[in-house]
């Protein structure tokens, strides 16, 4: 057991029970640590439930920064019965565990290389307390007061938060305020504060925003001008809508006239909402739906549409676990072969892959520019862990000077100047037809079909038209290669190891390499941001001799897409994968290439 | 279908709208259709209706599903915006391109398996939604493009080409929509241009959506002995209970009707339409009463046909959303961004 001080690098870990409150507890926390000055990485695991069954929140203080999971526990607040034994299981020797003492503890379940702290929690709450509802929160208000003083957090921090919460309603305010000095009195009183673990004030946070995935991308389709939004509520994606929801009547609601300058629209079902995205594509309108795995599933048919009659469309998977129904409340990569190839026929999609909010944010706009210049579905794949989990990102810059791309759509002008108008004719050579909006001019009438159809727009059945209409959409897909993001790319120098990664795996690759370097490994990094794969990936691997694929999938998805995109000897890329449905962490990376480091050598 | 493409050359003396255009302006391409089939007359009186309103064809968008009655968009308003969507998928992509931009004249031409079977979730929510368009479904009772299965609107005991009896009860399209609180109802015969003309222009005059199902016999797989959708059997148990005049805004309503028989109902764009009623004592706004009489005229074997049910103040789906007059799809962008002091608005509570 090691007695040297952790500061600013220690996770904490809530295990609690859905319904009681517990978020806003956990929230002040995080935030508090925020304030501090500390880089900060909150991960939420819910269960598919409303209230009643077990809920974990898991704090990582990161002096240095990593915001990925660390794969281990060190201070562990125990509060649900249920799962005690689990959660005493997994602290990390030299850890210690909360727990509420008001209870006798099980003294079989026990451990001797960790501290056991008890705080008499309900007890005191029940003291002083009056209502059933305010001894259940405030319960976990109080293990925020402990935590405080065990990890020595600055109070003038977390008592200023709390007045901005409840600024107000001046009675909970109160409450809240007594829960946590209870808590922190006690521990005070009963414990050797602070722990070996503790939280210093430095200055890493200035300028950077706790934001989640599913806001930032709400934020992205505020900003990029979508008016349409259509859906239907599904997890881990519902937040999406809901937080559009939120900014449009902020921003886009006219105070006199009372007008509504969007239109949102929750579907009946996955099906609908595609095809309503689709129909307000196709008439103008920068239109989009937020879903997850099962609702992609349900839009095949009309993703398949909207690639062979050239409709612009965003949307966006939120992934979770699959298959089937799966885990909807936790996270996974699983989406990624379902997305590029979706629907029946020869159809392939573009795809982009933000590995944090901030990105959501960027490339959510960059979507619906990419949809309308390519005039095709694009799909936004982000995970749950993005989606609904407190990220600390840089703050969001706003280039003003930004307009749509609305890709080659003709004016009433230049339809009147051309002869005559012919939907799916490649007239430049990039494989991107022209577009006419309905309404706008005489001569733009085009007939939209998923059936046969030749270049001019007109239903057909022949051997020769058919084909050179999906030949187009081929060369159309080899221009996309040049418009889409892209990959993130850091090559060292000498370095013949390689990291080849995907969304969210970001923050966990990253600092498993930092640990590699740091033990003499040297390896080079690219994050795909987008599909289809341009020419810096196909150089990458050209480059590197062994290409560790990192993703969060059983069946190696990534790893296939590229086996299946580029030219690459299957040998040299080696799988490592995290699927259980939690955020991948940084030690299970670099397990796995010490592992195959190791064999390497034994061989 | 016919081989011969008609010469595109319209007779010095045709009738012109108030456009300038004669109601070969609003033609299509030629229909592959079997001869004889009641989905072409119905394309014929659309033409007539969008014709004598003086619709101008880039502002009309048709939209369809898949099957037979779908193909029709190609049939007429070549001018126009066509989107053949998906089977039974049409009600959700008018939704979005109605949110998208309200100013256009929206027509779904639909079936009875399209309407009724694979897209009834559709549908109904449609209904619900109020959404502003005219539904056409052209009904026949039986799948034609897969060759002569009955389809949901098929009515009990009504036979097949070989002669099986059909044995599940039908989906009546005008009782289902007048239960689910549809706006507009009514009910024609591809054989009766009379009556479908004008039905067809006051459900486009109509805000909200609007259902006509019009009873259009399959020549080829329903038309026999036995089948209650051919052509005979539809004109022996016709019912005409309502005839509904459309009066332009100009026109002064000059046709004398009988006391108690008419009926004027003004339409939301200020519009008039009459209602010439057959049975006096018949109200088609009053819903209760015109369940009720579709429901005894059904027992009794009769097709009830004419405009059964209008409300012209429900509001549609876009005065629910309280969208703006302007178009979504084409607000300028400094109306939907709120650029970098929003975000900082934004951003203070994230910290």
């Amino acid at each position: 057991m090691s007695s040297k001080a952790r500061d600013n690098d220690f996770t904490i870990k809530i295990a609690n029970v859905n319904g009681t409150g517990s978020a806003s507890a956990n929230s002040l926390l995080m935030k508090a640590l925020f304030r501090m000055g500390i880089p900060v990485s909150g991960k939420n695991y819910f269960p598919s439930n409303i209230q009643g069954l077990p809920t974990w929140y898991e704090i990582r203080v990161t002096g240095e920064g990593h915001v990925a999971r660390s794969g281990r526990v060190d201070v562990m607040v125990a509060m649900n019965a249920e799962t005690y034994r689990k959660d005493l299981e997994c602290v990390a020797p030299g850890g210690y565990l909360i727990y509420d003492s008001t209870w006798p503890r099980n003294q079989l379940l026990n451990r001797s290389d960790i501290t056991i702290i008890g705080v008499p929690l309900a007890r005191m709450c029940n003291e002083h307390f009056s209502t059933a509802r305010a001894r259940i929160l405030m319960k976990n208000v109080a293990y925020v007061g402990v935590l405080a003083a065990l990890l020595e957090l600055d109070m003038e921090v977390i008592k200023a938060l709390l007045n901005e919460s409840f600024a107000s309603k001046k009675n909970l305010l109160e409450g809240n305020q007594q829960a946590i000095d209870m808590g922190f009195n006690y521990a005070r009183e009963h414990f050797s504060c602070p722990l070996p673990f503790r939280a210093r004030t430095i200055d890493k946070t200035r300028d950077h925003i706790l934001i989640d995935g599913n806001t930032a991308a709400a934020l992205g389709c505020l900003y990029a001008g979508a008016t349409v939004g259509a859906w239907y509520p599904i997890t881990p994606s519902t937040s999406l809508m809901d937080a559009f929801k939120g900014f449009c009547k902020r921003f886009r609601e006219d105070p006199e006239t009372g007008k509504s300058n969007y239109c949102i629209i929750q579907a009946e079902d996955e099906l609908a909402a595609i095809g309503m995205v689709l129909g307000a594509g196709w008439n103008g309108a920068r239109a989009f739906t937020p879903t997850s795995g099962p609702g992609i599933s349900l839009m095949s048919e009309f993703l398949g549409y909207g690639y062979f009659t050239e409709i612009p469309a965003v949307v966006f998977n939120v992934q979770r676990c699959g298959p089937s129904t799966g885990m909807p409340t936790r996270t996974q990569q699983a989406d990624i072969m379902a997305c590029a190839y979706a629907s029946h026929g020869d159809t392939r999609h573009v795809l982009l892959f933000p590995a944090n909010p901030e990105e959501c944010f960027y490339l959510s706009v960059a979507a619906f520019d990419l949809a309308e210049r390519l005039q095709t579905p694009v799909m936004v794949l982000t995970d749950l862990d993005i989606g609904m989990n407190d990220w600390m990102c840089p703050d969001l810059k706003w280039d003003e000077s930004y307009r749509p791309d609305r890709g080659k759509v003709l004016s009433a002008e230049e339809l009147e100047e051309i002869p005559k108008f012919y939907r799916y004719l490649d007239v430049d050579g990039d494989g991107i037809p022209q577009r006419s909006l309905p309404g706008v001019h005489p001569k733009g009438a085009f007939f939209t079909r998923g059936s046969g159809h030749n270049m001019y727009g007109a239903y057909t059945e022949d051997a020769n038209e058919y084909q050179q209409v999906v030949d187009r959409l081929l060369g159309k897909w080899e221009t996309a290669k040049k418009l889409v993001p892209a990959a993130e790319v850091e090559t060292v120098e000498k370095a013949r190891t390689g990291f080849l990664t995907i969304g969210s795996c970001d923050a966990a690759v990253r600092e498993a390499r930092e640990r590699l370097a740091a033990d003499g490994v040297a390896t080079s990094y690219l994050r795909v941001k987008a599909f289809p794969f341009g020419e810096e990936v196909q150089k990458f691997l050209d480059e590197h001799e062994r290409i560790y694929v990192v993703e969060q999938n059983r069946d190696a998805q990534l790893r296939s897409l590229l086996l299946l995109e580029m030219r690459v000897d299957q040998a040299k890329l080696v799988s490592v994968r995290h699927y259980n449905g939690l955020p991948i962490d940084s030690g299970s990376v670099f397990d796995a290439v010490n592992q195959d480091l190791a064999r390497g050598k034994a061989a | 279908m016919s081989f011969i493409v008609k010469p595109k050359v319209a007779h010095p003396k045709l009738p012109r709208n108030e456009l300038g255009l004669t109601v070969r302006d609003y033609e299509g391409g030629m229909s592959t259709l079997c001869a004889g089939c009641g989905h072409d007359s119905i394309t014929g009186a659309i033409m007539q209706a969008v014709f004598e309103l003086s619709i101008p064809p880039h502002r009309l968008a048709k939209l369809s599903g898949i099957g037979c009655s779908s193909k029709t968009p190609a049939y007429f308003a070549s001018a126009s915006h066509g989107f053949n969507s998906v089977h039974g998928r049409m009600p959700s992509v008018a939704t979005g391109a109605n949110a998208a931009n309200g100013e256009l004249h929206f027509i779904g031409v639909s079936g009875d398996g399209d309407t009724l079977s694979i897209g009834f979730g559709q549908f109904s929510h449609a209904v619900r939604r109020n959404l502003n368009m005219l539904y056409v479904i052209e009904n026949n009772g039986v799948y034609g493009l897969t060759k002569g299965q009955f389809s949901a609107s098929a009515d009990v005991g009504s036979k097949a080409k070989k002669g099986e009896a059909n044995q599940q009860p039908p989906i009546d399209p005008c009782l289902t929509v007048l239960a689910m609180g549809g706006s507009f109802v009514a009910r024609s015969f591809s054989g009766d241009k009379e009556q479908l003309v004008p039905l067809l222009k006051a459900g486009l005059k109509h805000r909200g959506f609007a259902l006509i199902d019009v009873i259009s016999p399959c020549v080829t797989f329903n038309d026999h002995e036995g089948s209650t959708k051919s052509y005979q059997f539809t004109r022996q148990h016709y019912h005409p209970a309502i005839y509904a005049d459309f009066v332009p805004p100009s026109a002064e309503i000059r046709a004398e009707y009988e006391a108690g028989k008419a009926m004027p109902v003004k339409m939301h764009d200020g519009t008039e339409i009459v209602l010439r009623k057959v049975d006096p004592g018949y109200d088609p706004t009053d819903r209760a009463a015109a369940y009720s009489y579709l429901h005894q005229h059904q027992a009794k074997g009769e097709i009830v046909t004419g405009l059964l049910y209008i409300d012209e103040q429900k509001p549609d789906m876009h005065e629910l959303a309280k969208t703006p007059d302007e178009p979504l799809g084409v607000m300028d962008f400094s109306k939907l961004c709120p650029g970098q002091s929003g975000l900082d608005k934004l951003m203070g509570r994230m910290r």
